[in-house]
């Protein structure tokens, strides 16, 4: 249900003047691409990163390890797959829309650095010991936001992580409120207190990736343009 | 030398540090504030630092690496304390007597701390006290089947556990039993569900076989299948876990003897029986009791040493996926970093000299942390990647960038050090802020985050260490590397960066020795890097199989996956390497066959405590053995006489192994059994308790008894020929026997199956992260506008301009209409019919023609151009004498007076040469567009003075008459033919007809007129030699090759002159410009030579429609016409050698070189190759959807430009189109190859340089500031690999970048 709200906000995609319908036909089908490989990263990530959670006690096998893999429901990796594609579309989007194309650090290698350190930032929420959940808490705050400043930079950026982080955390209470699953010791009505910061740094990442991918179709659609 | 070295830098302190390139974070004019703000002066401080740091770097660069070396080594040398990184568990042995469970405070006594471990700490988790037993149907007899085997002796179980449950020990301190003393244990994980009728729940943890049948006797008796109940809960797959069988058993499969074709027919088993506390008397007693209900004989086993084996936290498959997964996030980051090290010697050895850099800084990072006394504590495997990520491979890659792109003639010390100096500062910043963040990390006060910073920060400050010695000095040997490649090659664009010498020596001279100073280069080679990382945009076929055999990636990657993993599975198995080594030890001993011979003991069995000594060889004699065998037989052996037979007597044999049964056991045994509990042995011990030995020795009638009925009636419906002697008989293929073949087939398969996945994977990956169309796209990144947006990467470097400014020769007033040239002369004529010759070498304007001085008494189109002409060359004055160059970008590229005059370029046809359709086709297409009239005339109004020229000016009198029709000279002109300055008396020049083609041999020219005259200029005088009006039809298109001038007309004849040359005596003899290195010399004409030109045969009827082509070379004419036909003649006779047909339109575009390969290019953009010595087509391709105007061919590829824009590269052999390229409209037909790898384009106002075999885009050349609407039409590259195009009414002559050179 977010995330059919979050599609319904999503602009329209801008159509491209001119003779060519090959733009148009190619524009979307850029979408789609870029769309489906958000779509796989984030599930990708959500098996993954779940798994770290799921894990934090068991450290000898289990009988079925495979099945470790997706103890998750299965409604929980394509949920975050469809946030994660329209996180990644809407970033570029936004970006376009503002006028204000994102130019830093636009290459693979950064891109990488990012996941990675969003990898890092939930490896800490699962695998470290803090004192308390303020503790921990207060520093995954201070991690995301050095991955924002670090990556990013853009205010529109952090603005759209802050909303992501807010609507996502309301999401899940309200999961957790209706009984859909819970956590095992809720510290921040119901939830983790540090989601807000994990959901945050998500939002940052796949909109980082969301702007890399972007920017081979910027090219297509320039060069277009630039023909027409 | 140090000396030399230290003047050296005192000299450098001179040259700029502040660089050229002054740093992005100052914008212009901001650095020129009087007064330094305390940051720029620190800045300046790193930068001098940094430059002097990158000096000292390139003058001594081993010592410094042998330096670098030394530290690493040094700080590394605390590792070797660390244990190595496994999961298998360790032991620790103390004997069972006096034994006392370990102090849990580790601090306290360390009496000996030598030889106990640091785990032996507190009392283990349980102490495993196994039971062994081993039964044996003894005498065999003939009639019993298999199933006997081990169907009675599997039966003692139940009454075995049973006594050892009820065992009571009873003391002075009480009674003990077994339920006092054993691990209790809960639920069995909610998972395990299905394993929950085997082990026990809710009581003490004693497993044995029996719980099979959950302990009970009947249930075993009606049980008809022992087998299938045993393999039941057998998983499918390989057997990376403990299985059921093996838990319950307690002895591996193999041993256990549990199986149909079981030849020693003894059948052992364990009950396991973890302890909660260890009490040894009740174990004394409880051994003694069973001892004396079933005594083994001859067993001597050790009972004297208690085991301590501890577990280490063993990295699960559901551990390993995250980690595996930040380990192929942290691979794609290095790939993705150092992808983008260019324009370097070897792309490799710097990204290995940068994967190095940051290995060896972890590596001393941990080696410092341990020397100072904090032992990493964290699991090094799972955060070695974040700690790869936060240190990062930037600054080696801006250090890279920004060396490389200074500028390429800097000796290599300064270009380090200027490179070095530019990024201090933002070098500095970065470093400084990480380790602010990484400092605020670490007062989070969380250890784990503590421990993390520590070693982040330590890796960080040696990071910084090792970029700023060993890899600095690792580019700089690169560097120099390529500069010494560099100085092998003399390379010819160092021409024009010399400042033109003023020499006394005539122009021409000068010249002449100029190109014999460059003659000698061989013949011009570029050769580009092995573009490893280059995205192929060959057909997609092509690329995937290029991308595969070049990197034989699949290869490698299954290889070292197959590597990898054997090691693991040799290194983690203990039951692999440990046991061969065993075996090995054992062979070796020659007591040690294990091959079922019993090295018995002589010592009976007595009290177990008695027993702790045992003689490091006991002695098995055979007399021995039989002694003990006749003493302890028991009755029903003695009622057969046959000697004890293998076959009919097995014997129990307690061999040594057999006191450690539980070492052949997967040391995943003991961890599993306890997690079905959810009991974690991982960083907790275990202790194993001596084992207590049990034999049974049963009668063939308690077997027969024990059999279900069901047992008999299987067999032999299974075996109807079952004959216990046939030992050789082939075994069927058993479940239990078979198993670890199969189990081979399967690693097989899977491995294969995950090979195959990868490459898909590999693939799939490869193909989301290139993009797709990679040529076409390419173009956008080519086509910037301006100059002010020159191409920078991401690190805001523009590739270094210096070398590739264009220089522009302007001079003209009107479009460039034809050009020539070689390698040292250009010429090129305008609209206007003025011929420039130019030195390509330094861009002079060396003759003009006619002379700009005779204006007075030409026709009133000089007269014009003569009041053009002061603008520019006072403004050239006054911009100094820095050389042409300067000049012209200082100029405009036309008079201010036409600034508003639209440009026409693209509706205006001036390529003759190209594209001579015709006359009508060409006044059609103009006709009704701008003229230049009205124009004109307001111009003449502004200047006022000679308003009455305007009348000889103007040449028709109908105000609309078409420009072009004008510049034709169709119309006549009033007013005498202008005489040619020094010339000889022959005949005046042809101004009243535009000058359609353009050849260059030597100093000569050759200019075919519309007129259909041809004449013969000297280049460096400027006077015509000779002039042949023989042809009335315009001159369309012009071949000079030796002393011959072919030219095609538009009526469709082909006129061959010959140009004699009588040299009056000395002659200046030079290698004239043989194209592609083979022509013989041409002579050198001298403007005291008297030269003819003779019309010596026409071939009036060549084509039937007007001849559009006309190329030569190798001795052949080729042309082609709008009659769809090419035809081949001989130069020397002039001989129709072959008409070529099959074509369907006209011919637009031929191609013929040295090597005789002809292509042709039609209208109905067809491009067909011929065979110009047989005539015969060779392929035939279609490649475009319109005209093909223009082709080349180099070895290995065709490449053609058509009216749709669009440049084709086709492979020549098999015709397969490679790739194509979008072109900008109206400049398809510019195209040009330098050393058969850079394919050239023209677009508006830019050149763009391509990698042939690739399709990628090189270099984009911007020729002007602000031309919007130039486009480029006529490209040419010349002798000297310098390219020459028209840029409107000025000439681009552009060398080829030097850092296209640099790349090898």
């Amino acid at each position: 249900m977010v995330e059919a709200s979050k599609l319904k906000s999503l602009p329209p995609v801008q159509k491209m003047r001119g003779p060519y319908i090959s733009v148009i036909t190619n524009h979307k089908i850029n979408l789609t691409i870029r769309g489906v490989v958000l779509f796989s990263i984030g599930v990708f990530l959500a098996l993954v990163l779940n798994l770290l959670q799921v894990q934090r006690n068991v450290t000898l096998f289990p009988p079925d390890v495979i099945a470790s893999i997706f103890s998750s429901a299965w409604w929980v990796p394509p949920c975050i797959g469809t946030a994660s594609a329209v996180i990644g579309l809407m970033y570029p989007c936004i970006d376009r829309h503002l006028g204000e194309p994102h130019k830093f650090k636009r290459e693979w290698s950064s891109v990488m650095r990012c996941v990675a350190v969003f990898v890092g930032i939930n490896h800490a929420s699962a695998k470290v010991d803090f004192a308390n959940n303020m503790q921990l808490s207060l520093t995954l705050a201070a991690l995301s936001i050095g991955l924002w400043w670090t990556f990013d930079r853009s205010r529109s950026g952090f603005g759209l992580g802050l909303g992501i982080a807010f609507f996502a955390t309301l999401v899940t209470q309200l999961l957790v409120y209706k009984g859909v699953f819970q956590y095992t010791s809720p510290d921040f009505l119901y939830v983790r207190s540090w989601l807000p910061c994990i959901f945050f740094a998500g939002g940052i990442t796949m909109g980082n990736i969301g702007r890399q991918l972007a920017m081979y179709e910027c090219k297509v659609v320039q060069e277009k343009a630039h023909e027409d | 030398m140090l000396l030399s070295q230290l003047i050296y830098y005192e000299r450098s302190l001179d040259t700029p540090w502040i660089p050229p390139l002054e740093p992005p974070a100052y914008p212009n004019g901001c650095q020129v504030t009087p007064r330094m703000t305390l940051s720029d002066r620190l800045h300046q401080k790193i930068s001098g630092a940094f430059y002097q740091h990158g000096l000292l770097c390139t003058s001594y660069p081993v010592p410094i690496i042998f330096f670098t070396a030394v530290c690493i080594l040094a700080c590394c040398y605390p590792l070797l304390k660390l244990p190595l990184p496994g999961t298998v568990p360790e032991e620790y042995t103390t004997a069972v007597r006096d034994y006392s469970p370990p102090p849990s405070d580790p601090q306290a006594p360390q009496r000996d701390p030598s030889d106990r471990p640091d785990w032996y700490v507190g009392p283990p988790v349980a102490y495993i006290q196994q039971v062994l037993v081993k039964a044996v149907v003894s005498p065999w007899d003939q009639s019993l089947i298999p199933v006997d085997i081990f169907r009675s002796p599997l039966a003692q179980v139940f009454q075995l556990v049973e006594e050892i449950r009820n065992h009571v020990h009873r003391d002075s301190t009480g009674s003990h039993s077994l339920e006092e003393l054993c691990l209790q244990v809960t639920d069995l994980l909610s998972g395990l569900k299905k394993m929950q009728s085997q082990l026990p729940e809710h009581g003490c943890l004693l497993v044995s076989p029996g719980n099979f049948w959950q302990n009970e006797r009947e249930r075993f008796d009606s049980d008809a299948d022992i087998i299938r109940t045993v393999h039941q809960h057998e998983s499918k797959g390989l057997h990376t876990s403990a299985t059921v069988k093996d838990l319950l058993f307690g002895v591996p499969g193999k041993y256990s003897g549990l199986s149909l074709y079981n030849r020693k027919r003894v059948v052992s088993y364990t009950i396991t029986i973890a302890l909660q506390s260890y009490h040894a008397r009740f174990l004394s007693s409880l051994h003694s009791r069973l001892k004396q209900l079933h005594p083994s004989v001859n067993c001597s086993l050790r009972r004297d040493q208690m085991v301590h084996v501890h577990f280490k936290e063993e990295i699960g498959i559901a551990e390993l996926i995250p980690l595996v997964t930040t380990y192929i996030i942290l691979f794609a980051y290095i790939y993705f970093s150092t992808r983008k090290i260019d324009m370097v010697k070897s792309k490799w050895g710097l990204a290995l000299a940068a994967v190095v850099t940051v290995l060896s800084s972890l590596l001393m990072s941990v080696g410092l942390c341990t020397l100072f006394g904090l032992t990493p504590t964290l699991n090094g495997g799972e955060i070695f990647p974040y700690l790869v990520v936060v240190i990062g491979l930037e600054n080696v890659l801006v250090l890279t960038k920004s060396v490389v792109s200074t500028p390429v003639d800097l000796e290599v010390k300064l270009r380090i050090a200027q490179g070095l100096s530019n990024e201090s500062w933002s070098i500095m910043k970065n470093m400084a802020t990480e380790l602010c963040i990484v400092l605020i990390g670490y007062f989070t006060l969380v250890p784990a985050i503590q421990e993390f910073c520590l070693f982040a920060v330590v890796g960080l400050v040696s990071d910084f260490f090792l970029q700023m010695l060993f890899f600095t000095t690792v580019l700089s040997i690169d560097i120099r590397r390529m500069e010494l490649t560099d100085l092998n090659r003399c390379f010819p664009a160092e021409a024009c960066l010399a400042p033109p010498k003023p020499s006394p020596l005539r122009p021409r001279e000068a010249h002449q020795q100029q190109y014999k100073r460059l003659r000698p280069v061989t013949p011009y080679t570029i050769t580009l890097q092995p573009s490893s990382f280059r995205n192929l945009t060959l057909p997609k076929r092509l690329r995937v199989i290029y991308f595969l055999a070049r990197t034989r990636l699949a290869q490698r990657i299954i290889m070292a996956g197959t590597v990898i993993w054997i090691g693991i599975l040799v290194y983690t198995d203990p039951a692999g390497l440990r046991t061969y080594l065993s075996a090995q030890v054992s062979e070796q001993s020659p007591l040690g066959k294990s091959g079922g011979l019993p090295p018995l003991s002589v010592f009976p069995v007595g009290d177990p405590e008695s027993t702790l000594t045992v003689l490091p060889h006991p002695e098995p004699t055979p007399l021995l053995e039989n002694q003990s065998q006749d003493q302890q037989r028991p009755p029903w052996a003695s009622q057969r006489d046959q000697p004890p037979g293998p076959d009919n007597t097995p014997e129990i044999s307690w061999i040594p192994p057999d006191e450690e049964t539980w070492r052949r056991l997967s040391f995943r045994h003991w961890p599993s059994l306890f997690s079905y509990y959810n009991i974690t042995l991982a960083k907790r011990y275990i202790s194993i308790l001596p084992v207590i030995p049990v034999s049974f020795y049963l009668s063939a009638q308690d077997a027969v008894e024990a059999r279900h009925p069901q047992d008999t009636q299987r067999f032999h419906s299974h075996f109807p020929a079952f004959d216990m002697q046939a030992e050789q008989a082939p075994e069927p293929p058993g479940k239990t026997l078979s198993q670890p073949d199969f189990t081979l087939y399967k690693a097989a398969a899977l491995g294969l199956v995950a090979g195959v996945i990868l490459v898909l994977l590999l693939f799939c990956l490869y193909r989301v992260l290139c993009p797709r169309n990679y040529g076409q796209n390419g173009v956008s990144h080519g086509r910037r506008r301006g100059r002010g947006e020159l191409p920078c990467d991401d690190y805001g470097y523009s590739p270094p301009i210096s070398e590739i400014s264009p220089l522009l020769l302007s001079g003209h007033h009107m479009d460039i209409e034809c050009l020539a040239g070689d390698g040292m002369l250009l010429v090129s004529c305008c609209l206007a019919r003025q011929i420039r010759v130019w030195d390509t070498q330094t861009g002079d304007c060396l003759t003009v023609i006619p002379d700009p001085g005779l204006r007075q008494s030409s026709s009133g189109v000089w007269e014009r151009q003569e009041r053009w002409e002061p603008e520019p060359e006072e403004e050239g004055l006054e911009a100094g004498v820095g050389g042409y160059p300067l000049r012209r970008r200082l100029l405009p590229s036309r008079p201010a007076l036409f600034g508003d005059q639209p440009d026409l370029t693209p509706l205006i046809d001036t390529n003759f040469s190209e594209q001579p359709t015709c006359l009508g086709h060409a006044n059609e297409g103009a006709r009704g567009g701008f003229h230049f009239r009205g124009l004109l005339e307001r111009a003449y109004e502004e200047h006022g003075a000679t308003a009455p020229n305007i009348q000889g000016y103007s040449p028709s009198p109908a105000p609309c008459s078409p420009c072009r029709r004008h510049s034709q000279g169709d119309e006549p002109l009033c007013g005498p033919n202008p005489r040619p300055a020094s010339c000889l008396p022959a005949v005046p020049g042809d101004w009243d007809s535009s000058v359609w083609a353009l050849e260059l041999q030597g100093s000569l020219i050759a200019a075919g007129r519309s007129s259909g005259k041809l004449e013969l200029w000297d280049a460096l005088e400027g006077c015509l030699h000779c002039s042949n009006e023989e042809g009335k039809s315009g001159i369309t298109a012009l071949v000079f090759l030796n002393n011959r001038i072919v030219a095609a007309r538009l009526s469709g004849s082909l006129d061959f002159f010959t140009v004699d040359i009588n040299k009056p005596m000395n002659l200046l003899q030079y290698q004239g410009t043989p194209n592609r290195g083979s022509m013989p010399p041409s002579p050198c004409y001298s403007s005291d030579d008297v030269i003819c030109c003779q019309l010596t045969h026409s071939v009036q009827c060549a084509h039937q429609k007007p001849i559009t082509v006309l190329r030569a070379a190798a001795g052949r004419v080729v042309t082609g016409s709008q009659d769809h036909t090419v035809r081949v003649y001989r130069l020397e006779d002039s001989c129709c050698l072959f008409t070529l047909q099959g074509h369907s339109g006209g011919i637009t575009a031929v191609y013929i070189d040295q090597t005789m390969v002809l292509a042709s290019g039609g209208q109905d953009g067809v491009i067909c190759l011929w065979d110009a010595l047989t005539g015969s087509r060779v392929s035939h391709m279609y490649g475009h959807q319109g005209d093909v105007t223009s082709l080349i061919c180099t070895t290995s590829c065709v490449i053609s430009s058509g009216l749709d824009d669009l440049i084709c590269v086709l492979d020549r052999s098999t015709g397969i189109k490679l790739y194509s390229i979008q072109q900008e409209v109206g400049c398809g037909a510019s195209l040009g190859v330098i050393s058969e790898s850079i394919l050239v384009t023209g677009g508006q106002g830019c050149v763009s340089f391509w990698d042939l075999s690739y399709g990628d885009l090189l270099q984009t050349v911007y020729l002007g500031k602000s031309n919007e609407g130039q486009g480029v039409r006529q490209l040419r590259v010349l002798d000297n690999a310098a390219i020459v195009c028209d840029f409107g009414s000025e000439l681009s002559l552009v060398y080829v970048p030097s850092v296209l050179e640099k790349l090898d």
